[in-house]
């Protein structure tokens, strides 16, 4: 399994898409329930086992995910539990805390093109998502839609004609759909913008988030922006309202970059040739770190200030120097110390594949 | 028993002080008890219900705040629900509509779905045998429990199945 997981949910980091030096990767979620079953926490064992059995069975008969692959979550170490959430393929809610075991019959379904997946029985019974990379809004909700249509022909959903896809919170409910983008943003940050371009977002009822959704915390420039109000509006509106308001801070954003190489062009200069040099020679380094250093290199290339690395190779760097992927190939479970260590060292691989830049 | 407060409106709030080694009790009503600036709800465990909180003070002082609201189908209240900030099942939806308009408007600013129209087609016999399964089973285990009023909500919807 170590080997196959490791395979896993590479399509979204492959750095292809529009403006994939600032939009990662674009993410389309519906929530959706069946209507015969309790839901979420409230759902008994046997709630929760027959959910799984039905998602499992419509999954190995629908188009879109006929010939995919389904983990237990129970099943899996974890270790590879948390490969998946670095991944990007499950939430922090369906494979439990660190300590504590992970919900009964939480599985995580994979479309055979694995930018498609159902998480099962977690907040809601059927979290449908598709992830692509880039800025690809329209077709990560098109495609969402279509596995929407696939399962919703072979399972019963709650469903109202008043309020909609019915979800166990009530900011999920009617579309039960959330579209995010993870953007790239350090010309707003280093310009201090970006606490303007935010505060903007809140008033058109967008939302912005860390890295790994939910609670997690701003890394590397990194933000996740998506709609925040789901009830009111149809998908279309919902997602295209989305894409202007990122389309408007993708300008901002080279609006940013182009002010900072103006006015500070051997800073600039410096300060990504330097954090190009740190990746490449460092002998320890902790994953904050990397992220960091990396937003720097992202910038510098994208500047034409660095020559060209690809950006998947970036992207490879970013998902696979989390701790859990350190752990998964080193084979053993490993300390912060050692974490580092290989950390170091697997990045200096990767950039020295990548071809060594002028001095 | 009368609110030692302001004497005229039904004590609901019991509070016990300790101060100095020694015991107080007083019975409030709700109004003087909000004046002293005492919570009466649990407290809130994120903004959601935090947000449902504040909405409930409102609801509280309606008659239907003497019995608290019960799903008929999976048994959540609405006091539950206002402590959790999530539904129970499908019904809650239809039980609890009306607490819910409002709670809707001012999340989303609207509370009527006017996205994708679904129409389940009947395809939901796997579902529903599962569902009767499930109904047993919990119908079981609320009189091993003793939870007749549940028990008897249980048995009517196994009759209703039955029936269709």
């Amino acid at each position: 399994m170590s080997v196959e997981l490791l395979q896993l949910g590479k399509d979204w980091m492959d750095g292809s898409g529009p403006h994939a030096d600032i939009v990662l990767s674009t993410r389309v979620r519906l929530a959706r329930n069946l209507n015969a079953f309790t839901f979420g926490t409230r759902a008994s064992d046997a709630e929760r086992e027959s959910v799984w059995g039905l998602a499992s069975e419509a999954a190995a008969n629908v188009p879109l995910l006929k010939g995919g692959a389904a983990y237990l979550v129970s099943e899996l170490a974890p270790v590879e539990r948390r490969v998946l959430l670095e991944r990007h393929l499950v939430s922090r809610e369906l494979i439990g805390g660190e300590d504590s075991r992970p919900a009964k019959h939480a599985a995580l379904l994979l479309a055979p093109k694995d930018s498609l997946g159902v998480m099962v029985n977690e907040e809601d019974h059927l979290r449908l998502q598709a992830l692509l990379s880039g800025f690809r809004l329209r077709d990560a909700w098109r495609l969402a839609d279509e596995l929407d249509e696939q399962l919703g022909r072979r399972l019963t959903y709650a469903y109202n004609p008043e309020f909609g896809f019915l979800t166990s919170c009530p900011t999920n409910v009617g579309s039960g759909l959330r579209a995010s983008v993870l953007m790239h943003l350090p010309g707003l940050v280093l310009t201090k913008e970006i606490a303007k371009v935010l505060q903007g977002m809140g008033q058109v009822g967008l939302t912005f988030r860390g890295l790994y959704g939910e609670g997690s915390e701003v890394v590397g420039n990194f933000f996740q922006i998506s709609n925040q109000t789901t009830l009111g509006k149809n998908e279309e509106e919902l997602v295209d309202q989305l894409q202007k308001i990122v389309q408007q801070v993708i300008q901002y954003e080279v609006q940013a970059r182009s002010i900072l190489l103006r006015d500070a062009p051997t800073v600039m200069e410096d300060k990504v040739w330097r954090a190009y040099g740190l990746l490449r020679h460092a002998r320890a380094i902790s994953f904050e770190e990397v992220m960091n250093l990396l937003s720097g290199v992202r910038l510098g290339i994208s500047l034409k200030l660095l020559p060209e690395v690809s950006v998947y190779l970036l992207n490879q760097i970013m998902i696979v120097t989390q701790a859990a992927h350190l752990e998964q190939m080193a084979g053993e479970p490993l300390g912060a110390t050692a974490r580092d260590v290989r950390r170091a060292a697997y990045v200096r691989a990767i950039l020295s594949e990548a071809g060594s830049l002028p001095e | 028993m009368q609110c030692d407060d302001c004497g005229s409106s039904d004590a609901v709030i019991h509070v016990t002080q300790v101060e100095s080694n020694e015991m107080n009790t007083f019975h409030l009503c709700e109004a003087c008890a909000t004046a002293k600036g005492l919570e009466t709800g649990t407290v809130p465990a994120s903004p959601l219900t935090d947000f449902l909180a504040q909405m409930g003070t409102g609801m509280e002082t309606g008659p239907a705040a003497v019995t608290d609201e019960r799903c008929g189908t999976c048994g959540l209240t609405l006091s539950d629900f206002r402590k959790a900030g999530r539904l129970g099942c499908a019904d809650c939806y239809t039980h609890f509509a009306r607490h819910l308009r409002g709670l809707l408007r001012r999340l989303h600013g609207g509370s009527q779905h006017v996205g994708k129209v679904y129409l389940a087609e009947e395809n939901g016999h796997a579902e529903r045998a599962a569902r009767m399964v499930n109904l047993r089973r919990s119908l079981q285990q609320a009189v091993e429990s003793e939870d007749f009023e549940r028990a008897a909500t249980l048995r009517d919807q196994i009759r209703q199945m039955d029936e269709a």
